[in-house]
């Protein structure tokens, strides 16, 4: 987890956490050049794995150019095509975070290539849904963009920061929904567990986002308690929170818990 | 689950007493800056109301009344930051 300190890795193994998984995602800046991802694709191929090991996590990845800057075509499709330098590394599971940010042409026409190349390479995907207004409009278009793709097999597919109003879209079409928990402004542990309530628990996976901004690496485990309180047993709760995950990623036979 | 049914009020009643007072007093402070026109505090308004609806899925029609409802991509933003409620333009 290239933006946490250790102290989020020591939280994390007190906590039991077994495996985390880190899409390539926006440094809180724009990259200069497709050299700054080359390199920023060996930090989390070579480096950030053994970062994650000194608290005996396993570290996974996922490689692409993220929404945020795939406004710009040229630089985007330099990104991509460095990508398979990197796809046949032990910890890399597939193509992601790819997706929407603000909704343009060029980041629907970037998600599409990302797309092809998941394909092409035979990769999972993990796809990015907008925040806040941009989410409804965002989600639309990237479950059509999916859908219309003959080769893609939806239980290969997440789509990450589901909320109320958008979990139905995904679950509906047979992709893998993502609840991505934040101690503010998105998706908390408790409305975590409500969507559960509302949308079932087959083909969810909740997850405590940990990027630049503020995070709670712990949010995985405060929604586990948030199910013990409601009354939901052990095996409900390790379900959700344990092999769920470790079924999707199971599906990449690099993906093995130590 | 449990035979025991947990009751949800007394887990969740603080919070939500705290929430609810946090969004009251966020509407007294801006009318008190004269900062009220603005159209995030507007959609704001317009959700409150689902508070009070009887139908469930309050939650999904708040998350509805503050998103883009368009559906084609724009050709091009000038911004990469999201606001919370659809502006004017959207």
């Amino acid at each position: 987890m290239v933006s946490r300190t250790t102290d989020d890795y020591m939280a994390l193994a007190c906590a039991g956490c077994k495996a985390v998984n880190e899409p390539a995602f926006w440094a809180g800046f724009d990259r200069a050049s497709s050299q700054g991802f080359y390199d920023y694709f060996r930090q989390i191929t070579e480096y950030e794995p053994k970062r994650a090991a000194k608290f005996c996590i396993d570290h996974y990845c996922w490689l692409c150019i993220n929404p945020k800057e795939s406004e710009d075509v040229g630089l985007a499709r330099e990104v991509i095509s460095i990508i398979p330098d990197f796809i046949d590394c032990d910890n890399v599971l597939g193509i992601g975070e790819i997706g929407l940010n603000k909704n343009t042409r060029n980041e629907l026409q970037i998600l599409e290539e990302h797309i092809q190349l998941a394909v092409d390479h035979d990769q999972m995907i993990l796809v990015h849904t907008p925040h806040l207004e941009d989410k409804l409009k965002g989600t639309k278009l990237i479950v059509d963009a999916l859908s219309n793709h003959s080769s893609v097999d939806p239980s290969k597919v997440i789509i990450d920061h589901v909320e109320e109003h958008t979990a139905p879209l995904v679950i509906d079409k047979g992709f893998w929904a993502g609840m991505t928990l934040y101690p503010e402004s998105k998706v908390t542990p408790n409305r975590a567990v409500d969507m559960l309530e509302l949308y079932g628990h087959e083909r969810v996976w909740m997850n405590s986002a940990c990027d630049w901004g503020v995070s709670d690496p712990l949010s995985v485990p405060k929604a586990a308690l948030e199910m013990k309180r409601r009354g939901y047993d052990d095996s409900f709760i390790d379900k959700v929170v344990y092999l769920n995950p470790a079924q999707f990623m199971g599906q990449n036979p690099k993906f093995k818990l130590s | 689950m449990s035979e025991k049914k947990t009751n949800l009020v007394d887990l969740g009643f603080m919070d939500a007493r705290i929430k609810l007072i946090d969004i009251a007093a966020f509407l007294d402070r801006i009318d008190r800056h004269e900062q009220s026109d603005d159209y995030r505090v507007a959609a704001l308004k317009e959700a409150l109301p689902e508070l009070l609806s009887a139908e469930p899925g309050r939650a999904a029609r708040v998350l509805n009344l503050l998103s883009d409802q368009s559906n084609e991509p724009v050709s091009e933003s000038k911004i990469q930051g999201a606001f919370g409620a659809p502006s004017p333009e959207q």
